[in-house]
């Protein structure tokens, strides 16, 4: 066992020897990785491992529970499916940087204190825009770069809140922060952009679909259910947050009936998905809580699955906009019959995952008499199936043949989406080892006759509505478009913004430019005096000038760390 | 990346059994005909209902339908205010 070494550290030391590997033993080497963090956290004991002492603050990179473990199972359970998937593409950057970005979630989830969950917070951050810009294109890097800035500003968030906190409790542990501090606000929101809080959405559905086939495989499991662990963590039984995520649940999906890109309409199903899982975590009971984490387990394996199944169709015809695809499953027979079990484990069909999980918050929901919330919710998952159960797979495989013949997914694919499907139908069909990892004791049965009738009756008669919309023409035909979301105030009303500031500023502009082209000037022959080949900086030193130098800076370091 | 052989001829296709429009319609009666079934099951059992409209027949099966059918129409509404061309954010 290596128990002493913080879970994580083992994917991201192991992704700085892939690019010396090469063929298959690259890929066995990736495999055994998260192989080898599962093994290693099944003889992880509870409690905290490790404290190391940083100046007067103790770092707990170790700390183990309940809570922590069941997201570290399933990231690493999602970490060999999603290298499984990518087994067929050859992208170094990729591959190192998932495996960063993998192994800093997985770390994440054991640190005991917000210094050491701020690293790796910002650690998946940038290796996770690195795998956006793994799609190599024009778009993918426009993406990617809106999506570093914006989860940069959770890190900063992040740690400005550990910062107050530390100013006026003398802790940097991670526990429950609750909202009645500045600390804990900022660290609420930290996790709100992580986690897609309406309004602080739009990254998600900007960035992850501009990645490649297997890179949005990736992404899709992470970085989200991080937040959800966090705010499981320091914000259980916040009310806002049952407010919060019934929005969350109910909004997206509205979009996801008229977006054209099927990657994309699987990003606003993700944020939904989050809602319900945010609605747990708020209404913050036994029950709900545990609904929480078991919706955030069965979600990535179904979410992961629909995005592997869209990757594959990306990966064959170019393409995965619904204008432009239909009748693909008789080219990919498989793919299409992957993608149905991931539609019906979302859409929470009876004997697929998401119905043993959903049934836990839906329940704590009516159990606890939220009832617009429990109708929003149900609302919702009506929409769910529609948008994802239906929509995905019928414009996808079915609706009119688009003619496009292609060949099936490459095997690594199939294995990775049959070893995926597997997961989702035997989690469905036996629940108690995923309800023993949960983090309280589960008293719970979800094959009731009322709930799986219930439950039925809401999904079939969904689907009719689908298909009485659909042979009655009403249902929106899939077309070539955009739809205007939150990223426009970035993307189009800040730049109009700035051109509308800088007409009005032009009847000034000669002055202007005379000033500001002075002080550029003047700067840069500064800079240049300092550091150009003839400058101070860069003539040979004498030792004892060093000395003196690195004497100073220890001197100033130890006066400002008494101040 | 994009497989090439998506383009090469091939022999004429066999008719699969959903390119016959009388079979779609056969799905679409099997599905009202499940529709109707599971309906007429609220007759014999207990809902353990937490709130009153829980227990009302069919009340799943009637929320699910109107609840989808208003989804769809409102986002075709929606898409008046939102919907731009393809390549709206490249300029």
């Amino acid at each position: 066992m290596i128990t002493s070494l913080p879970p994580g550290l083992l994917l991201i030391g192991g992704a700085l020897v892939v690019p010396f590997l090469r063929g298959w033993l690259r890929w066995a080497w990736m495999l055994a990785l998260p192989v080898l963090g599962f093994v290693d956290l099944i003889g992880l004991e509870h409690g905290i491992h490790l404290s190391i002492s940083l100046f007067d603050y103790h770092l707990q990179p170790l700390r183990v529970d309940k809570l922590s473990l069941a997201f570290g199972y399933i990231f690493y359970i999602a970490a060999f499916l999603g290298i499984l998937y990518a087994v067929t593409i050859n992208e170094t950057s990729e591959q190192i940087a998932a495996l960063i970005y993998m192994g800093s979630a997985v770390g994440a989830l054991f640190a005991g204190d917000l210094i050491t969950l701020f690293l790796y917070w910002e650690v998946t951050a940038v290796a996770s825009a690195f795998i956006i810009w793994s799609g190599r294109s024009e778009a993918a890097y426009r993406a990617g770069m809106r999506y570093l800035v914006i989860q940069v500003t959770s890190g900063v968030l992040l740690l400005s809140g550990a910062l107050i906190q530390v100013a006026e409790t003398g802790s940097i542990a991670f526990g429950a922060s609750g909202l009645d501090s500045v600390a804990g606000i900022l660290i609420f929101f930290a996790f709100g952009i992580k986690c897609a809080f309406p309004f602080l959405h739009n990254w998600l559905q900007d960035a992850y679909p501009e990645a490649s086939p297997t890179g949005t495989v990736f992404l899709s499991a992470f970085t989200t259910k991080l937040a959800i662990y966090g705010l499981a963590r320091g914000y259980a039984g916040e009310e806002i947050l049952i407010w919060i995520g019934a929005l969350m649940t109910a909004f997206p999906i509205f979009y996801a009936v008229i977006e054209n890109d099927l990657r994309r309409v699987l990003a606003y199903s993700l944020n939904n998905q989050l809602g319900f899982m945010v609605v747990g975590v708020g209404i913050g009971t036994e029950l709900s809580l545990n609904g929480t984490v078991a919706h955030a387990f069965t979600h990535i394996l179904y979410k992961s699955l629909l995005f592997m199944s869209m990757g594959a169709v990306l990966y064959r015809v170019g393409t995965v906009k619904g204008s432009e695809l239909g009748g693909l499953y008789k080219s990919m027979p498989w793919t299409t019959a992957f993608c149905i079990v991931g539609a019906a484990s979302i859409s929470a069909f009876p004997l697929f995952s998401g119905f043993v999980s959903k049934s836990l918050i839906m329940s704590s929901a009516a159990g606890e008499g939220w009832v617009i919330i429990w109708l929003v919710l149900l609302f919702a998952s009506a929409g769910v199936f529609h948008h994802s159960g239906i929509k995905i797979p019928y414009f996808a495989f079915f609706a009119h043949d688009s003619g496009k013949r292609c060949k099936e997914a490459p095997l690594p694919m199939l294995l990775a989406m049959g070893a995926t499907a597997i997961l989702c139908i035997g989690v469905g069909v036996w629940s108690s080892p995923l309800y023993a990892l949960l983090p309280y004791e589960v008293n719970y049965t979800p094959y009731t006759t009322a709930h799986v009738i219930t439950q039925l009756q809401l999904l079939m008669f969904s689907a009719l509505a689908f298909a009485v919309l659909m042979r009655t023409g009403l249902y929106p035909p899939e077309l070539k478009s955009v739809n205007l979301d939150i990223d426009w105030i970035y993307r189009r009303g800040f730049p109009a913004i700035g051109r509308m500031l800088y007409r009005a500023a032009r009847p000034l502009g000669g002055t202007m430019t005379i000033i500001s082209t002075k002080t550029a000037l003047g700067g840069l022959s500064r800079l240049v005096r300092l550091t150009g080949p003839e400058s101070t900086l860069a003539r040979t030193w004498q030792t004892a000038g060093m000395v003196a130098l690195i004497v100073t800076i220890m001197a100033l370091y130890l006066v400002v760390s008494f101040v | 990346m994009i497989d090439q052989d998506k383009t090469q001829e091939s022999a004429p296709e066999r008719r699969r059994w959903l390119d016959d429009r009388k079979n779609v319609d056969k799905i679409y009666r099997a599905l009202l005909v499940v529709c109707g079934g599971l309906m007429l099951a609220d007759l014999f059992y207990d809902k353990h209902a937490k709130y009153t409209a829980e227990d009302w027949f069919g009340f799943y099966g009637f929320y699910g339908f109107f609840g989808c059918v208003f989804l769809v129409l409102a986002a075709k509404q929606l898409r008046r205010l939102l919907m731009r061309p393809e390549d709206y954010h490249d300029h």
